[in-house]
């Protein structure tokens, strides 16, 4: 594990004092998502816009006559967030080619939770990574729909347990793994590929700051744990994140120009999966069995990733 | 003023656009709109006007896109059909609701159930009740005339409301016929650059797309009917200020030989033409027959409605869409209940006909008027339908 020591002296500089997503807003205590939002936003700093889809954040901050964005921020439907963002961006470039706006770069960000990214979402991400807009889309994956009450999603991992993919008698959760929307990015060759997680606040930080520099599209996948959904005590969320992360379930990477290289170094020999499960009440239904089975794809997984890792060699 | 040129007039749709000096178009290809989509695409590919061109993977997201781009105060511009319109339907309460001015041609196709490409207006339809200004065009000069005036009343301060352009699909699109540009020197003269209201940029950040709860929500909704019934107003003036550079009128219902009429045809889109011959003709035997087009839907032109069907014994609507399982076409029952407690109002006769491309020509209108003289009950009626 990664530590800091004399935090208090160097933290003021790395880390932007503003805020710019404001305190105040409605999300459950512990929320990993706000607290992603939060961190994603100091890095990314000033002259930014928010392209945001309907979910737990756009709910949590955005009640009219309130908001919590110090941001310029929009948010039209649940699906489009990608396609809003390409909107803004391409009106952007026109307006400041014409002179119609300040001669000054302005970054357009997309911010989804992972239904809008993984699932109903996906095809417009697609679409504007594709065609290369410049934008850095954010996937805030608390793996369901929590907003609308805990129902899987793609990116539920095998056998949690939600409301709809409840731990029945004849079926034990959710069926499949976990859709590997980064995977999918990479394979769109666009420039700038990460995971992330708020636990690990200045690599998420570095990540962002990398991903705005870049001119062109970039996404990173920001596992944020949802205490609600996950039934899990608030006050351990971030302990959770960093377990994701130690159990090599969420391992972070960034692929640069095709080339995967881990951030977080992981020892080779990783915890055991049961200690990241036993304190999230969406397992509670699985037996030793069960949990080897979960054992053996993060195994599988993480070899696949590795394999990149050791392999992969930058595009260009 | 230009002179004039045979164009096609999907062509000619997406040449005003271009003279409209667009920053954003945001298009997906669908029969019958593909030539304004592609027209456009060659217009900017070449360089001929400085905008943004975004190729999107669907409809969903050139109207999610359009809605962006016009959030950051650009002029934007799309265009559809049918399916295309239908996959749009989820997005277009909320960019009339945001108030964001975005214009959209719609070339009318029937909606499938089973796939057909022809024309009619149940794609526009089920659009209805989305908060959207709703204009039909009669022939391409009007295409290009309203296409041009979409923008200007769009982005106007007293309106800022999104646009949609009918135009009826191939029986219109695919026409050439000869048509009359105006320069750019008018157009910019006419259509100066946008002047929003409120925009995206971090010198001034705002909220938009805030949700509301229970306790302001009909505000919002009231709010906004009030804004799409006030518009009639600048679109009325934006429309007199175009007659008075161009010399061409446009009023929210035309009318034709409708003044005394003992029965007036009401038509809406491309088949107005059509129905005009027929009236030349039942006029020259001597019948009391004339003929009011609704130009403009939404908002619902009720007073001039009113005026243009004054005195007339027998109003025959021509829909072409059916509310399946209702009380007829959506012009017809409309029609019907906005008049309801009008003293003396006219019979209303409810005729839907030209689904799917079917063809209704001079002859057709004519045995429809004799056919609605001899119609005893009040239903709707299907026309031509082989039974
Ligand atoms: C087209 C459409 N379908 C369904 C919904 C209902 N809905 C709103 S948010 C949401 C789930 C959001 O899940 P996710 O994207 O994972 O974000 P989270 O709330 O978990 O942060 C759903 C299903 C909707 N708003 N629009
Ligand atoms: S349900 Fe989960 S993601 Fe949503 S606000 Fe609460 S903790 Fe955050
Ligand atoms: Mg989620």
């Amino acid at each position: 594990m990664n530590t800091i020591t004399n935090f208090e002296i160097y933290a003021p500089k790395l880390v932007e004092k503003r805020e710019f997503f404001s305190a105040g807003h409605r999300a459950c205590q512990g929320c990993a998502e706000a607290l992603a939002l939060r961190l994603i936003l100091k890095a990314l700093g000033e002259d930014i816009i928010v392209a945001n889809a309907t979910g737990c954040m756009e709910i949590i901050s955005s009640a009219y006559p309130h908001t919590a964005w110090e941001v310029p921020y929009i948010h039209v439907a649940f699906e489009n967030a990608a396609a809003v963002a390409s909107g803004v961006e391409a009106g952007l470039k026109a307006l400041r080619r014409k002179g119609r706006i300040p001669d000054r770069y302005v970054k357009v960000v997309a911010v989804a939770g992972d239904g809008g990214t993984a699932d109903i979402g996906l095809q417009a991400l697609s679409g504007a990574m594709e065609r290369g807009h410049d934008m850095i889309f954010f996937c805030l994956d608390n793996e369901a729909y929590m907003n609308t009450g805990i129902q899987r999603s793609s990116a539920t991992p095998f056998m949690a347990a939600t409301t709809t993919s409840p731990a029945g008698k004849a079926i034990k959760g959710q069926r499949t793994g976990k859709k590997n929307v980064a995977e999918i990015m990479v394979a769109h060759g666009i420039p700038y590929v990460a995971t992330a997680s708020p636990s690990y606040p200045l690599d998420l930080m570095q990540k962002v700051k990398k991903a705005r520099a870049i001119q062109g599209p970039s996404y990173i996948h920001v596992l944020s744990v949802c205490p609600t959904g996950w039934r899990a005590a608030s006050h351990e969320a971030v302990k959770l994140g960093r377990l994701a992360v130690e159990t090599g379930f969420f391992p972070l990477y960034e692929v640069e120009n095709g080339k995967y290289r881990l951030t977080v170094e992981l020892p080779a020999k990783r915890r055991p999966i049961g200690d990241y499960l036993k304190l999230q009440g969406r397992f509670r239904h699985l037996d030793p069995a069960d949990v080897e089975k979960v054992q053996a794809l993060v195994d599988k997984e993480f070899r696949k990733l590795m394999h990149k890792v050791e392999t992969s060699v930058p595009w260009s | 003023m230009g002179k004039r040129t045979g164009m096609e007039v999907a062509i000619a749709a997406a040449e005003a656009v271009a003279l409209c000096r667009i920053d954003v178009a945001a298009v997906y290809p669908i029969t019958p709109q593909s030539h304004m989509a592609e027209h456009l695409a060659d217009i900017i590919h070449d360089g001929r006007i400085d905008a943004e061109f975004i190729t999107v993977e669907s409809e969903h997201s050139s109207i999610s896109a359009c809605a962006g781009a016009s959030a950051t105060g650009a002029r934007v511009y799309t265009a559809t059909s049918s399916q295309g319109l239908m996959l749009m339907h989820e997005i277009l309460p909320i960019v009339s609701a945001m108030r964001l001015p975005v214009v959209m041609g719609n070339a009318n196709r029937a909606v499938s159930g089973p796939l057909n490409i022809w024309n009619d207006h149940t794609d526009i339809m089920p659009q209805r009740d989305n908060g959207w200004i709703v204009m039909h065009a009669e022939n391409g000069q009007e295409v290009i005339d309203m296409t041009i005036q979409s923008f200007k009343i769009a982005e106007h301060p007293d309106v800022m409301l999104p646009v949609v352009l009918n135009i009826d699909g191939f029986q219109l699109t695919h026409m050439i016929e000869p048509l009359e540009f105006p320069t750019q020197e008018e157009v910019d003269r006419f259509l100066p650059p946008r002047v929003p209201f409120a925009t995206l940029h971090p010198d001034r950040p705002i909220s938009m797309g805030c949700f509301n709860m229970p306790d302001i929500f009909m505000e919002t909704m009231k709010a906004k009917d009030q804004a799409l019934i006030n518009s009639k107003k600048t679109i009325v003036k934006i429309w007199n200020e175009w007659g008075k550079m161009f010399g061409r009128s446009y009023k929210p219902i035309e009318t034709y030989k409708a003044r005394g009429a003992e029965t007036l045809i009401l038509t809406m889109g491309s088949m107005g033409e059509t129905a005009s011959v027929a009236v030349d003709e039942m006029k020259a035997k001597g019948r009391s027959v004339g003929l009011v087009k609704m130009r403009l839907w939404r908002p619902f032109p009720l007073d001039e409605l009113r005026a243009a069907i004054k005195g007339c014994k027998t109003l025959i609507v021509m829909d072409r869409a059916v509310s399946f399982g209702g009380a007829g076409g959506p012009l017809g029952t409309e029609i019907k209940s906005l008049l309801y407690h009008d003293d003396p109002r006219p019979r209303i006769v409810n005729m839907i006909m030209g689904l799917g491309g079917r063809d209704v020509q001079v002859e057709d209108f004519i045995a429809m008027v004799d056919r609605a003289e001899r119609k005893e009950d009040d239903g709707y009626e299907y026309y031509g339908v082989r039974e």
